[in-house]
């Protein structure tokens, strides 16, 4: 079944926007679509944009990275990209930091960073 | 400035998924009432966050209470987190970085103490936990 987040794509990246009222449900559906449709589609890159979210807690920050590890682990990069300078700032203060998980201001510049434009 | 109308206390049940959200959005609200800055809102949000999913992961209920407290120079958002689930056994080690007894990094209850003004955890094995965080406005 398909999870709530819809899961774009463009090109070999995928694009999944995360919503507002977004639960841990959902974040953990989404983690088993995104690895599917990175096989189903030989997907090279994925974009995670949060910055409709306006909390990123312990959860969430863990769920994010493991999603990147995995997809990391077939072949292809992640970026999670919008980050809310509030929500930054309170991840930092709480000690989620997202090391070695790829991060951008926006979905464009993600997408150059995945499709090695603009490099 | 006239001094904000103080909200209503809100008693919140928590017992799945989505009463997280529901929580961190009404407490969310409720900081704004107050008059906490967004970037402050967002470290309350947080903290709810994590203080409800630690119910619902540990404890299965319980509730979440928030409510306004004011003191002569400054009006605080206190939020009680309480269930009847299994405690905790060490207190000590679940407030060190790290430390998890589930499946988490281990950052939900130190980190909430660090982005709150006051924090008070009380438990013992079986009598469940009650969390009392405050954060206060700056003025």
């Amino acid at each position: 079944m398909a999870g709530r987040v819809a899961i774009l794509r463009q090109g070999r990246v995928l694009i999944a926007s995360l919503q507002e009222a977004l639960g841990d449900s959902d974040i953990l559906g989404l983690q088993s679509d995104i690895l599917r449709d990175v096989i189903r589609h030989r997907a090279t890159g994925v974009i995670v944009d949060v910055s409709a979210l306006d909390v990123l807690d312990s959860f969430g920050t863990r769920t994010l990275a493991d999603m990147a590890a995995a997809v990391q682990l077939r072949g292809a990069r992640l970026a999670i990209v919008g980050i809310q300078p509030d929500v930054a700032f309170s991840m930092v203060l709480m000690g989620l930091t997202l090391t070695g998980v790829a991060t951008a201001r926006d979905l464009e510049t993600g997408l150059a960073l995945l499709t090695g434009a603009g490099e | 400035m006239s001094p904000p109308v103080l909200p209503a206390e809100q008693v919140l049940r928590i017992a799945r998924d989505g009463d997280i959200v529901a929580a961190r959005q009404a407490g969310r609200l409720m900081a704004s009432e107050i008059g906490f800055s967004r970037p402050e809102q967002a470290l309350i949000a947080t903290a709810i966050s994590e203080l409800t999913r630690n119910i619902v992961s540990y404890a299965g209920t319980g509730r979440l209470s928030c409510r306004a407290v004011q003191q002569p120079r400054r009006i605080g958002l206190r939020i009680i987190a309480e269930d009847q689930g299994p405690g905790i056994p060490d207190l000590e080690a679940a407030l060190r970085d790290g430390y998890s007894t589930g499946n988490s990094l281990g950052l939900g209850l130190p980190g909430t103490r660090r982005i709150m003004d006051d924090f008070d955890i009380r438990s013992a094995p079986g009598q469940g936990v009650t969390v009392t965080v405050t954060k206060w406005t700056s003025c």
